[in-house]
Formats: C-alpha cells, sequence, structure tokens
C-alpha cells in the first residue's frame, strides 16, 4: 500500500476536544502494526461540531470523518477507516463536498484546514508567497494602489478602508516605521484570528512583509494575547521557518528589501485590542489610550509611522496581489466589498467559521449555516461583532451583512462575531454584564468609561430590583448618552450598544421579579 | 525561604533584566518571563526591574496592576481560567462559575486552602464554537458543565506532584 496521508487537525478547539491524543493513538496504531499511513496535523476547517475531524487523502480528494474523539479511537481504528470505510457511522464523505464548506468562498481561509500549517512547500503548493514575489517587482504606490482598489477595510471591526491606511504611512516620511498586527482577538464569540495563526501562519507573515515593503518599514510587530498559547508556539515556529528560507529578514528573496517580525504577548488586558492602547502596551507600558489625533498613521509605536492592521485584514492582502484587486472587489456588496469570515458562536448547533462574500443575511447564517440554536430551544437574541455590539432581536435579523446596513440598525459587523442565545437568556443580565466587563476592562483614562460603567451596573441592578425603575431608565439612558458621546475610545463610546438594545427590544427582562 | 534561594531568584531576575533591557519597549517581555520562571512577580524585586529598565518603581507597579495575567502573589499549584464572555454565557457559563465556586470554596482570584488551585476569569479563550470553555496551563477544554468541572479537577489533584527545583 502507497504511503497514505491522515490529516488530523492542530486547532486549540480541535485540540480541546481531544485531536491531540487521536493524533498520538492513530501514530501508534499505524507503526506498530506497519501500515503505511502518515499522519499529517494539518489545520482546523472551522466546522466545530465535526471535530476532531479526520481527513484520508484519496485520488478523489480528501475524505472525511468526524466527530472522532479520543473515546472512539478504538472503534474507529477497528473500523479500518483509511481503507475509505463507508459504512462507518462517522463517514463524511469528500470534505469539499460537506454543504457547509462548499457554499462558502474561502478566500482569505483558502489553506486554512487543507494544509500542514508548517509546513514551507505546502504553503508554496498553495500559492503561498506568490503574493510577496509578485510585490517586490511593484512600486510601493502600485502595492498601496491595489490594496485601496481592491475595497478591503479593517477587518478587526472598524473596517477603516486599509489601502488609505497604507497610503498616509508610505506618504510620512520617516527613517523608522513599523508594521504592527493586531492579535489581540478579545471578542467573545470570534476566533478567526486565532484560526489563521494556527493553520496558516506563514499567510499572515507574507501579509505583514508585503504591508512592510509598501510602506518603507523593516520591522513588524504581531502583538498577540497570551489567552492563545498554540497560536504562539505556531506563529514562532513559522517565523523561524520562513526567517530561515529568507522570505523574512535581510535582503529578502535577492530583493535588497528588508523586513523581520516579533511577536509581542499581551497580558490579558481586553482594552489592548485598541490600537493605541495597544501601542502604549508594546512600548512596555499600561495599555492606556492615547487621544487621536495624531494618527498611529502618522505617529504612532515609539512615535512612529505605523501601519495597524488586524491579523484577517493582513492575512487578505497577498491573495489580493496575487488574484488582483478586482477579483476581491467583486466579492460584496455596496461599500463592503470582499468576503468576512464570520465565525458562529454561543448557542447554535452547527458553530464554526463561514467564510462568505457581504450581503447574506443573518438569517442565513443562523439558519442555513447554524441549524438553529444547540439546545433545541427557540433563539431569542443575536449578539453580532463582540461585547460592544448590539442584541439583535429576530425582527432584526433580516439585515444584509454589510458595515453600514448593520450600523443603520445600530449594530456592527465588528471582527464577524455571532453569538446566538435562546429563549432562556435573561437580557438585563446581559445589559448588566457589558456594563461590568467596561469597568473591569476600562483603561481608567476618561471618566465616562471608567465612572460609567460602575454607574451603569448600580443603575441596572435598582432597574431590576424595582426601586423607581421609570425614572431609573431614563437616568441608565442618558448615562448611555454620556458614555457614547464622551468616551475617548470604543470601549466606553459602544458599551452602551448592547445596553441599550436590550433594553429597547427585551424590555420585559428589565421588570422586577422578571 | 533560604538566603541563598532569595539570592539566586535576585540574580534570576536581573540576569532576564539584563538580557531584554537593550530591546525597545521591554517592559512586558521582562514580566512575562519572570512570572514563567517563578509563577509570580515579587515585589521585592521591583526596585531592582526598575533600576535595571531605567525606569521608575511606581512605572513597573503601575504595569504589573494593570494587567489581568500579572500576579504580585503566588498562584496555587494549578492555575483554573474560567470563561465569562458572552458566548460561554450563552452555553451555561454563568451556572458553571457558581458551581466552580462552591465546589472548590472560593472566589474569583483565590487559592483553595490545600494551594492546588487557583480560580481566575477569563474573557475569551477563542474556543466559543464550543462554549463553555475553561483553560488549565496551556490546554484548554471544550463543553465544560459541572460534571466535567469535576473531573478535570480531580484529575488535576490526583496527579503524582512532581518533584520542582
Amino acid at each position: 500500500m502507497a504511503n497514505i496521508k491522515v490529516y488530523v487537525p492542530r486547532d486549540t478547539t480541535a485540540c480541546s476536544l481531544g485531536a491531540d491524543s487521536v493524533a498520538v493513538s492513530l501514530q501508534h496504531y499505524f507503526s506498530n502494526n506497519d501500515i503505511d499511513c502518515e499522519v499529517v496535523r494539518s489545520g482546523s476547517r472551522g466546522l466545530y461540531w465535526l471535530e476532531p475531524l479526520i481527513e484520508i487523502e484519496t485520488d478523489s480528494g480528501r475524505i472525511a470523518y468526524g466527530p472522532i474523539g479520543p473515546n472512539i479511537i478504538d472503534e474507529f481504528i477497528a473500523a479500518k477507516f483509511w481503507k475509505i470505510n463507508k459504512e462507518h457511522w462517522s463517514y463524511l464523505g469528500v470534505v469539499d463536498e460537506i454543504p457547509y464548506l462548499q457554499k462558502q468562498q474561502r478566500v482569505t481561509f483558502a489553506r486554512v484546514g487543507v494544509i500542514d500549517p508548517l509546513s514551507l512547500s505546502d504553503y508554496e503548493n498553495h500559492f503561498g508567497f506568490s503574493g510577496l514575489k509578485q510585490a517586490l517587482d511593484m512600486s510601493s504606490q502600485e502595492i498601496v494602489s491595489q490594496i485601496k482598489d481592491s475595497g478591503l477595510r479593517g477587518r478587526g471591526g472598524a473596517a477603516f478602508p486599509t489601502g488609505i491606511k497604507w497610503q498616509t504611512v508610505l506618504d510620512t516620511k520617516s527613517v523608522q516605521k513599523y508594521v504592527v498586527c493586531n492579535a489581540d482577538e478579545g471578542d467573545s464569540g470570534t476566533y478567526s484570528d486565532r484560526m489563521l495563526m494556527e493553520s496558516d501562519p506563514l499567510c499572515l507573515i507574507e501579509g505583514m512583509t508585503i504591508a512592510g515593503i509598501a510602506v518603507g518599514a523593516d520591522k513588524g510587530y504581531i502583538y498577540l494575547r497570551d489567552e492563545y498559547p498554540l497560536a504562539f508556539s505556531v506563529l514562532e515556529e513559522a517565523i523561524v521557518l520562513a526567517r530561515n528560507s529568507n522570505f523574512l529578514g535581510e535582503n529578502i528573496l535577492d530583493s535588497g528589501k528588508n523586513f523581520d517580525l516579533e511577536i509581542r504577548l499581551g497580558a490579558g488586558a481586553y482594552i489592548c485590542g485598541e490600537e493605541t492602547s495597544m501601542l502604549e502596551s508594546l512600548e512596555g507600558k499600561r495599555g492606556e489610550v492615547r487621544p487621536k489625533p495624531p494618527l498611529p498613521a502618522i505617529k504612532g509605536l515609539f512615535g512612529k509611522p505605523t501601519v495597524i492592521n488586524n491579523v484577517i485584514s493582513l492575512a487578505s492582502v497577498a491573495a489580493i496581489i496575487v488574484n488582483g484587486a478586482s477579483s476581491y472587489q467583486n466579492y460584496g456588496v455596496n461599500r463592503s466589498r470582499g468576503t468576512l469570515p464570520f465565525q458562529l458562536s454561543g448557542n447554535i448547533k452547527y458553530a464554526g467559521l463561514v467564510e462568505i462574500p457581504f450581503g447574506a443575511t443573518l438569517k442565513d447564517l443562523l439558519y442555513e449555516y447554524g441549524g438553529g440554536s444547540r439546545s433545541g430551544r427557540p433563539l431569542k437574541a443575536v449578539q453580532v461583532g463582540g461585547p460592544l455590539g448590539a442584541y439583535l432581536p429576530e425582527s432584526q435579523w433580516d439585515t444584509p451583512l454589510d458595515y453600514e446596513a448593520f450600523a443603520s440598525i445600530g449594530g456592527m459587523l465588528g471582527h464577524g462575531g455571532i453569538v446566538a442565545f435562546d429563549d432562556t437568556v435573561d437580557m438585563c443580565a446581559q445589559a448588566r454584564f457589558s456594563m461590568e466587563f467596561c469597568a473591569i476592562e476600562s483603561c481608567g483614562k476618561c471618566t465616562p468609561c471608567r465612572i460609567g460603567s460602575v454607574r451603569g451596573v448600580e443603575v441596572i441592578d435598582r432597574i431590576k430590583a424595582g426601586e423607581n425603575s421609570v425614572k431609573n431608565k431614563e437616568l441608565l439612558l442618558e448615562l448611555c448618552d454620556t458614555m457614547v458621546t464622551g468616551s475617548l475610545c470604543a470601549m466606553g463610546g459602544l458599551t452602551p450598544y448592547p445596553v441599550r438594545s436590550a433594553l429597547e427590544y427585551f424590555a420585559e427582562d428589565f421588570e422586577s421579579g422578571s | 525561604m533560604s538566603i541563598d534561594k532569595e539570592a539566586s531568584r535576585e540574580e534570576m531576575v536581573l540576569a532576564i533584566v539584563s538580557k531584554y533591557k537593550e530591546i525597545p519597549g521591554p517592559l512586558l517581555v521582562v514580566l512575562h518571563e519572570i512570572q514563567q520562571e517563578l509563577g509570580f512577580i515579587p515585589p521585592e524585586f521591583i526596585p531592582g526591574i526598575a533600576e535595571g529598565l531605567n525606569l521608575s518603581r511606581a512605572e513597573i507597579h503601575g504595569v504589573i496592576s494593570f494587567y489581568h495575567f500579572f500576579r504580585s502573589t503566588p498562584a496555587g499549584r494549578y492555575t483554573i481560567q474560567l470563561c465569562r464572555a458572552e458566548s460561554c454565557q450563552a452555553m451555561g457559563s454563568r451556572e458553571l462559575e457558581r458551581h466552580a465556586k462552591k465546589s472548590l470554596e472560593i472566589d474569583f482570584h483565590q487559592t483553595t486552602a490545600d494551594g492546588q488551585i487557583t480560580l481566575e476569569p477569563v474573557y475569551c479563550l477563542g474556543n466559543c464554537a464550543c462554549s463553555p470553555a475553561i483553560r488549565v496551563g496551556d490546554a484548554i477544554h471544550a463543553h465544560v458543565g459541572a460534571e466535567s468541572f469535576d473531573a478535570i479537577v480531580n484529575e488535576l489533584i490526583s496527579e503524582k506532584v512532581e518533584v520542582k527545583n
């Protein structure tokens, strides 16, 4: 029998479901029984209800089985799955034909789950470093113009046009400039950055290098949250791989251009996902927000012009260079161009990563992909865009997934996280948590956020206790206005959104005794 | 603690400081490595760190106290981080939190009387497709309920005590 490749994901969620132990059991069995199968640790496809998802390479594509947890591994091996056992209950057929995956347009996530994240040859065989090679033959302005023309907007949440940011840094004269990747993915319900870094780290490295070449920066930092230990070790290995093959470092691929990068770990502060707070943290200080202006593009890290982009923004760059701006621009609707990797989380049956063009509706994601709640009860509220995003009632689930359409209903797409709640949720408790979270995570620099959040918790408690409810609801809304208009950054400025939406659409949960 | 051991800890801290003092913005890197080695950042070493990095003691203390991850006191043998964020709430983490506190007889930021387990809150582990999640060391656990929480704790405390240098 020829050498057969068996793919077992190495991804935080797959590992949290026992993928490491499954991989070890398979390796032992194959070597002890002289079976010519090789276990490859790939990334995850993001079909998380099927993890650990095992794939076998065949002439007609990869055949998948799942979920294969450590508790059933002996039975799975006994079924001789590597000989393609269609009768086995976990047999899923060709992985690319699983509807959840087939319906998606994986552009940024094209390699995620497919390749061995730490194999340079796998990466290059899947168009890896083609973008960098092309960029090295282009002028800085040509690269920046491509990114501008693609319509790519910051995927971290703020959705500022990436190309315009790059243009500002390119146009600002300075001997030293920086590229900083914001990998402080703190929003609950989001994991696309983590997946990309664990499953296709070289893609991020390539994107950052292109950014550096485009704006004239020779040094990059990845600011990674401490909560992602696997992403850290995978990225570290990937940086060494890239450096050893001269895709990073001095005189990259004999181009005469230099770019190198370093990972810096955060230390459990949500606010450090805010870009100026992140810069402070990178400089070794308390993560307190800086007033803007000056823009970081003009005066950023260590006072130098700095490109700051989210992981997904930077990971989208190479594909834009390779396929051309118009190919990316062709996806999407209105001013939201390209694709967004949505992440289905919380109480949802088929939780996972769904990369699709902008323009579908929330309902499509919740039911066509998500299959409704995991508990089997009716869905009641959906929080889109992280802890600072509004809670949306069913009447708003037909809103198209488009930055402006969401803004027009007081919501935001943010980083694409979607957290579903069934009808057992107490929306007053959720509103209280939003204020509590803001109080815990506020950097303390501005008063509306630091004090307003504490007062917010107190007022919600009084409303729930039935104390002067009408007046206190008015007070809560006034407090929300103060926070929105008076806070220095999005932490205090957006915390009122989930609070107000909970109060507006789920008022019954705020009645005392409810 | 013996004087020798204290002296060698201080030497280690100063070695970490001098290893990184030339890199730009070294403080977080230094604190991470000290905590990695010692499990916490003993306040008595703050003056030495400050002097080595040419910062004030107040700046060092300010940074340690700003970030949730940095500790000024030792943790238990194991630290369990329990996710309190929205995705986990949607799948029952509020109940899990109550159960964890009750069964361990501690609140967040506290350590069990036998010194085994420290319980810390965390706001998202990126495991939101399989909530609720907890983290122990570098291992993340999915779909954690009261029963599986107890099983994880029992497995931890029944592990043989490793001799640590």
